[in-house]
């Protein structure tokens, strides 16, 4: 039996995924946040009746259709993957995930799938009331879409409400409402589907920009601009404080994550928030010496604030995680990488004797060595995944990435609250037609959003390394044992196949942005 | 305004508001073109060829259950 996997392998698959659930997340976030938006001035056409309203939510309703159809089962190839390069993890988490996108299934696919018909077909065949009905379920449907694929990730980065069961190798779920409604999980779907409806506000302004630029059905680009902006403003406000929420639940479950994601690799009390900073490649490993920034801009005292609601509490820094020894919140004594790598090995080998003895027919197992190898793995069960870990300093996910996609999600989050202020400002004063330079920051302001959505993924999926369940089981052990060229091959098959859909929708929704609000509506 | 008679069969009705809906549309016809040929490489090549799933070699729940299990102790650095 091969025992080693290639690191080749585990970075392709990785790869692989991570190619898939960006290409995916370009289309969710607009399908979300533009579908609110459609929805809002579908009903604002309902209670005024004017044709005008009717008009403009029938032009991004189509922006809507464009992007849902090509986004439309480009998740399904997420799910291709967990059953083909990620067999060990599909087999371990299979019964947590089982529940939730049943649910999923049943209820978010068919309300979309039945409501959406009525959306795009329904205009002057169904009563005003009905079709508002079916717009707003159809939004609802998405939505609740997201929960429940949401809930599974929250899952993985903290794994509460489950129990591992020895005898099928299996997570089972023990306590449904642990699993959806934990806070990460809670936090992590407010501050997704909140930053989407940033995505559909910025996209919303940014292509009424371009015909404000272009002179060109300036009413319509006003009146959307308007809604957007509010609407805008309101989410990314609401983002704000879910991200706060998250970076704590991140400083309370996922410690090393929140230190790569700083940059911090001592740390102490009454911690900085670095804002802007360039890390040193000089700095190679985590014991080294050496400083990790060439410079940085410091906000004092506002990490410790952030992780722990104390300006001087204390925030452990990546070496301190490894060497341990420090105090935890819970007034415990934090310990270091090797005892819980020690702790691993134990609750493996326990399991190891388990199995050994659960393979024998029946009548020949030592149910007395089954029972105390049980104790032993469920004693040491919270350190499982440490078992796997051969470096402590594999603990340490890739910093530079983490750090980076950080600030840019934040850099941007901020930019793009100011840039809702303004345009609520200018569009509600009458301003906005004849600020050409704001026009142009808006329209530009589109490939920012989707660059802001993906670097919040980039945070929480690269600062999650080594774990594809946290503390649970690191990807090396949940990867299929497959050749790396087959994973090498299936990449570029879908970065061509990624490319040309893109290509297609780009060329679709040009065109029909072109042809403006005034074409006819399907 | 509503196209469709109240007196109609209601299935009926359901029916022929999918196919006028279909027959109606001009942008959708494309998208739905793309939507087909998407599924299609999905489900009858990438699925089939290229991401079989890899526990299905073995035929029965057991013997999946033994080959991760023994997987995932095997992985583990045992000294």
């Amino acid at each position: 039996m091969i025992t080693s996997i290639e690191t080749s392998l585990i970075d392709w698959s990785r790869a692989q995924f991570a190619l898939t659930a960006i290409y995916h997340w370009l289309f969710v976030p607009l399908t979300l946040g533009l579908g609110v938006i459609q929805a809002i001035m579908e009903t604002i056409y309902y209670k005024t009746g004017k044709e005008f309203w009717k008009t403009t939510a029938q032009f991004w309703m189509k922006i809507f259709g464009i992007n849902f159809a090509i986004g439309v089962a480009t998740g399904l190839i997420l799910e291709f993957e967990f059953g083909t390069n990620w067999s060990n993890y599909s087999w371990f988490v299979g019964d947590i995930f089982g529940a939730p996108l049943a649910i999923e299934g049943i209820l978010a696919f068919f309300m979309e799938a039945t409501f959406i018909a009525v959306m795009f077909f329904g205009w002057n065949k169904v009563s005003k009331g009905f079709h508002l009905a079916s717009t707003w379920l159809t939004v609802g449907g998405a939505t609740i879409s997201a929960i429940w694929i949401l809930v599974a990730n929250a899952w993985m980065q903290y794994p509460a409400g489950m129990e591992f069961n020895p005898a099928t190798g299996r997570s089972e779920m023990v306590d449904f409402f642990a699993v959806a409604l934990s806070p990460v999980a809670i936090n992590k779907f407010f501050h997704t589907v909140l930053s989407a409806w940033i995505v559909g506000a910025v996209v919303v302004i940014g292509i009424s920009s371009w015909y404000l630029l272009k002179k060109r059905h300036a009413e319509f680009a006003v009146a959307s601009i308007k809604i957007a902006a509010v609407f805008g403003l309101v989410a990314s406000l609401l983002t704000a404080w879910t991200g706060d929420g998250s970076a704590y639940e991140v400083a309370q479950k996922q410690p090393m994550k929140l230190a790569a994601m700083e940059g911090l690799y001592d740390g102490g009390s009454g911690v900085g928030l670095v804002g802007i900073g360039v890390l040193s490649p000089s700095k190679v490993s985590y014991d080294d010496g050496a400083n990790p920034f060439l410079f940085k801009i410091e906000l004092p005292k506002l990490l410790s604030f952030f992780a722990q609601r104390d300006l001087n509490a204390y925030v452990p820094g990546m070496a301190n995680i490894i060497k341990g020894g420090y105090t935890l919140p819970d007034g415990s004594i934090a310990i270091s990488a090797k005892e819980k790598i020690e702790k691993g090995k134990l609750a493996i080998q326990a399991f190891g004797a388990y199995r050994k003895e659960f393979d024998k027919p029946e009548g020949q197992r030592d149910l007395a060595l089954m029972e105390a190898a049980e104790a032993t793995m469920k004693a040491n069960f919270k350190y499982f995944g440490y078992g796997y870990i051969k470096n402590p300093a594999d603990l340490i996910p890739p910093v530079a990435p983490t750090f980076y996609s950080f600030r840019v999600m934040v850099i941007l989050g901020g930019f793009f609250i100011l840039l809702f202020v303004v345009a609520v400002w200018y569009s509600f004063k009458d301003k906005f037609e004849k600020a050409g330079w704001l026009q142009w920051i808006c329209l530009w302001s589109i490939p920012l959003v989707y660059l802001c959505s993906q670097a919040g993924w980039a945070v929480a999926e690269m600062g999650r390394q080594p774990w594809a369940i946290q503390d649970t089981l690191p990807v090396g052990a949940a990867v299929s044992k497959l050749s790396t060229s087959s994973v090498q091959i299936t990449f570029f098959i879908f970065l061509i196949l990624f490319t040309v859909l893109l290509i297609a929708e780009l060329g679709i929704m040009i065109k029909t942005i072109k042809q403006g609000p005034a074409a006819k509506a399907e | 305004m509503n196209h469709f008679s109240n007196k109609q069969n209601p299935a009926l009705r359901v029916i022929r508001f999918y196919i006028e809906g279909f027959r109606s549309m001009t942008l959708g016809k494309t998208l739905w073109l793309i939507i087909l040929i998407k599924l299609f490489i999905m489900f009858c090549v990438l699925k089939p060829f290229f991401f079989p799933r890899f526990l299905g070699q073995f035929g029965s729940d057991e013997a999946k259950q033994e080959y991760v299990t023994d997987e995932l102790v095997q992985r583990a650095i045992i000294p």
